[in-house]
């Protein structure tokens, strides 16, 4: 390794020893300070697209691998939506697609087109929350919530296409959930109780 | 505390509320509240109250490490080794220095060090890139030109216990007691690639076998599992000239935070370490991790904060796991069930890592004279193990579930002869009632093709206490509350429970405590694993709670004409007892403070008449936690698939104090031991070393659809051994769930299994319709 490049800071740096047979983590160098950033060639391979999320268009530029996902996470900073596993074995990324649930992991921003997207940050009337997430936060059915964005979103959609579900159709419309602290029983008996809590 | 130094008698109930509470005498410090009373006399602990974050969770508004992003977010990944095992030669990252966009580079692997020159599993870190975009970092991290010279490797455990596999470690470099950072025990020998016995012993268990009426003798295996949190292990560290920020997906802040400033060298005034939602951890969020140290070195180097977040195929190899075990296990009884002997052998192996140890629950649930442990670490070129969720009880009580046919007894009654716990005989008798143990049939007894059965199985687990746990309790001017600790909510609530302890003291609704907790800049609070944070913080936040009402009502009781000893706290207001008339809301009350808060921070204080034993800042209480499970499952004696159609669930954890929350961890212990029982394996590729299921969907988690129904009871088991008698249930929920399903299948297709996963080829080949694999 030559000091060639070498800042201050990473002179400065020293290297770090890590206890778990990894042996140590030693600094490198940094690049040089200043460099021009290759921002400007990324985004020549760029695409300019609109998205209409939860009830807005919003302008962004996407490079043509970006998924919904990462769109959503990243330059529209709507971080509700959650990454588990980024090929749509988990569903924490569901969100919908002119109403229906989609895993955004698996959705290119640049194929959206006009479809409208809502996300859990959408799913609510201002403050007043959907029955589903009144009946989460009632029957808890969420531990870490990491899953429960992903999870919600599916329950709404089936109480929005089917408004007096079975168990057997809420367990159906969440099969493709992965959720690591076993929220299912409560997510099962909260979205029958928020189907119950619209029909009266 | 001065006041500690002094000792006063209480009067506390104890015993099980649904059996009959007495009441026995307690020395407890001065300083310390009165007894609180069981939960049918309270009006927010111990009754279902919502999670205070719950609003936060369903809108998508609370956030977690993977959503934090500070201006200038530099983006970071890992290279790492596709070799199971390779001497590392060199590492050339001058290509990768000369993109523009990368801002930091450090190497993980120790080059002028032979003994630390190598990789010895996928997926071993080998260097690390930050830089300005996570596509950046990726496609610099692919111009790491690195000389690998591979070496011989083993990955299967039995083959690693050959006397002619190929060594994980070259002869003295293999780990001693700080390999990881979970301490083993030090000074074992080793032998190749096995490290041990580390023993344990009681009696004599030759003269116990010897002198049996019955012995039993099986091998059981467990598998490998991983952690499987939803949200991956990731930070983001910011290392600035006047002290570092690191936000992190952890079950351990105060942890954290000491681990960083050893490692980094810095004062801990220095360090912050903050997490707000916590997307799980089950064990393996529990250190900083080398993914935390290199994240740091990261950004220290950059001089800008950069995120790290494994992917999910890093999270499979390379973020720990339960490790796989044989264990061989002998019982000797009497007729009577009355055990003479228990013996166990275990070989476990944590890849490269050490503690795959399984015996301690075969030492403690029941009584033996004779008890005997050899347990051994086998190295394998795999991924560190790491804790999960408490070792299982997989062998120990499937042994016991052999004994008992052996015997010709029922697996209740058995236990009921060998298991001393007034709190589990209760616990079996409620869990029968509710599972119908009465049809139970004998084994193999159910025609089919599908065939049902039922099975039961205990837990035992420590009622673990951290006792360097602190908490601060304000009451404003204003009458707002405000509790402060660095304790983290790692999903099971913590901050509700605490919420409901101020709150019940002060005589306030949960809603009207703000509990701030997860950030270091306050007190610092318990981990959050072995399922000690509710036995731990909720004693010190009634403590302090309690100390700033009493201040309350020396100002309130002066506008109450009264004795500061004469008022109460009740429905948001200072009373006189017995004269609710004469009285001032609590927010009245607070405007009399002359300064602007009144604040007291208390730390855990020993359990009432000491613990059983201490070490260091754990301690573990006189009494244990545990629980009974009954399972009901059908298997399909002609595909194998074996369906668990219903658990019951009698757990005990003290004093219950959410029964909501309670139930949602429960059932979350239970599901995951379903899912660890019939489905969940990592799987290696013995030719590569690689895992071939580092994923999602071939690494098989228990669906929605694979549920069983779950019937949860929890005891109110009060001891009197704290402000708040609480304990802890994470572990006790999930340890009895997998040998419950094993007795049940037994029960139902009348063929013992004794290794996991339980899938439906090794149902068929038990079954004999299926060749033997060879």
């Amino acid at each position: 390794m030559s000091g060639e490049g070498l800042s201050r800071r990473a002179l400065l740096g020293g290297s770090v020893y890590a206890t778990m047979g990894a042996g140590a983590i030693e600094f490198v160098a940094r690049a040089a300070e200043g460099a021009e950033d290759r921002g400007a060639s990324e985004a020549s391979a760029s695409a300019r697209i609109v998205l209409r999320v939860n009830g807005a268009d919003r302008a962004l530029t996407v490079e043509p691998r970006m998924t919904l996902a990462e769109a959503l996470r990243g330059p529209l900073g709507l971080t509700g939506t959650k990454i588990g596993c980024n090929r749509g074995a988990c569903s924490a990324c569901t969100v919908w697609l002119d109403g229906m649930p989609v895993c955004s992991c698996m959705t290119l921003a640049v194929d959206v087109g006009s479809r409208t997207v809502t996300t859990i940050e959408g799913l609510a009337q201002g403050q007043e929350l959907h029955p589903v997430q009144v009946a989460f936060i009632e029957h808890d059915a969420m531990q870490c919530g990491f899953c429960t964005p992903g999870m919600a979103m599916s329950c709404a959609a089936l109480l929005e296409h089917s408004p007096d579900p079975t168990p057997d159709e809420v367990e159906k419309a969440i099969g493709g959930h992965i959720c690591r602290c076993g929220s299912y029983p409560h997510v099962v008996a909260a979205t029958l109780a928020a189907a119950k809590a619209r029909k009266t | 505390m001065t006041e500690d130094a002094s000792l006063r008698i209480e009067t506390f109930p104890v015993g099980i509320a649904s059996v009959g509470l007495r009441e026995e005498q307690r020395q407890i410090p001065s300083g310390e509240p009165p007894p609180l009373p069981p939960n049918s006399d309270l009006s927010v602990i111990g009754k279902p109250q919502p999670r205070v974050n719950g609003r936060a969770k369903v809108t998508g508004a609370i956030r977690y490490t993977v959503d934090v992003a500070p201006q200038g977010l530099l983006y970071s990944r890992i290279l790492r080794s596709p070799h199971a095992h390779a001497e590392v030669r060199a590492i050339d990252v001058s290509a990768a220095q000369r993109d523009p966009r990368v801002r930091a580079i450090v190497r993980a692997i120790k080059l002028d060090d032979p003994a630390q020159a190598a990789v010895r599993y996928v997926g071993q870190p080998v260097a690390a890139i930050a830089a300005t975009s996570m596509a950046a970092a990726e496609e610099a991290l692919r111009l790491i030109r690195v000389d690998y010279k591979p070496l011989p490797f083993v990955v299967d455990m039995d083959e690693a216990r050959q006397p002619n596999a190929a060594m994980v470690y070259d002869r003295g470099l293999a780990p001693g007691s700080s390999a990881g950072e979970l301490v083993a025990q030090a000074g074992l020998p080793v032998e190749g690639n096995v490290r041990g016995p580390a023993r344990a012993s009681r009696g004599d268990v030759a003269q116990g076998l010897a002198s049996a009426a019955a012995v039993i003798e099986g091998e059981y295996r467990t598998q490998v599992q991983t952690h499987c949190c939803m949200e991956p292990h990731g930070l983001v560290a910011d290392w600035k000239p006047d002290g570092l920020t690191v936000h992190i997906s952890t079950q351990f802040t105060t942890g954290v935070r000491r681990q960083l400033a050893q490692a980094f060298d810095l004062p801990l005034e220095k360090v912050r370490v903050v997490v707000d939602g916590m997307g799980g951890g089950f064990g393996s969020k529990s250190t900083l991790g080398n993914y935390g140290r290199i994240a740091v070195a990261l950004s220290r180097q950059a001089g800008a904060p950069v995120r790290l977040t494994l992917t999910r195929p890093e999270e499979q190899m390379d973020a720990g796991n339960r490790p796989a075990t044989v264990q061989r296990i002998r019982l000797g009884a009497r007729r009577d069930g009355t055990l003479t002997a228990i013996s166990v052998e275990s070989h476990g192996t944590a890849g490269v890592g050490l503690n795959a140890g399984v015996a301690s629950f075969a030492q403690a649930l029941y009584d033996c004279p004779n008890f005997e442990s050899a347990q051994y670490d086998v190295f394998t070129n795999a991924g560190p193990g790491t804790a999960m969720r408490a070792p299982g009880a997989w062998g120990m009580e499937t042994a016991i579930d052999e004994l008992a046919d052996r015997l010709g007894l029922d697996p209740l009654a058995l236990r009921d002869a060998i298991d001393p716990s007034p709190v589990r005989r209760e616990e079996r008798r409620i869990g029968a009632e509710k599972i119908g143990w009465a049809r139970r049939h004998a084994p193999g007894a159910d025609p089919g093709p599908i065939e049902r059965g039922i099975g039961v199985a205990q837990s035992l687990w420590g009622a673990n206490v951290q006792t360097a746990s602190s908490i601060e309790v304000r009451i404003l001017r204003d009458g707002s509350v405000e509790a402060l600790s660095s304790v983290q909510d790692i999903g099971s609530g913590i901050g509700t429970v605490i919420a409901q302890v101020v709150a019940e003291t002060l005589g306030l609704r949960p809603d009207q405590i703000t509990v701030r907790i997860g950030d270091t800049l306050y007190p610092a609070g318990p981990p959050s694993y072995g399922s000690r944070t509710t036995a731990s913080i909720t004693p010190p936040a009634r403590v302090a709670a309690w100390k700033a009402l009493e201040a309350l009502f020396g100002e309130a009781a002066l506008a109450l004409n009264a004795a500061p000893g004469d008022c109460v706290a009740r429905g948001g207001r200072i009373e006189v007892r017995g004269e609710p008339e004469r009285s001032l809301s609590f927010a009245e009350a607070a405007q009399r403070m002359s300064g602007d808060m009144i604040s007291f921070t208390e730390t855990r204080s020993e359990d009432y008449g000491g613990f059983r034993r201490t070490f260091g800042e754990a301690a573990v209480a006189r009494q244990d936690l545990g629980g009974v499970q009954f399972a009901e499952v059908a298997v399909d004696v002609e595909t194998g698939i074996i369906r668990v159609e219903r658990v019951v669930a009698v757990q005990d954890c003290g004093r219950p104090m959410n029964p909501l929350l309670l139930e949602s961890q429960i059932q979350g212990g239970v599901l995951m031991g379903v899912s660890y029982a019939l489905y969940e394996e990592r799987i290696l590729d013995k030719g590569s070393g690689r895992m071939v299921n580092a994923n999602l969907e071939a690494y098989k988690l228990i669906g929605p659809r694979d549920a069983p129904a779950i019937d949860v009871t929890v005891l109110e088991n009060y001891q009197g051994r704290s402000a708040t008698d609480a304990y802890g249930i994470a572990e006790p929920a999930n340890i009895a769930t997998a040998p419950a399903i094993g007795a049940a299948v037994y029960n139902a297709i009348g063929v013992r299994l004794r290794s996991l996963p339980m899938t439906p080829t090794v149902v068929l080949t038990a079954l004999g319709k299926l060749p033997l694999k060879s």
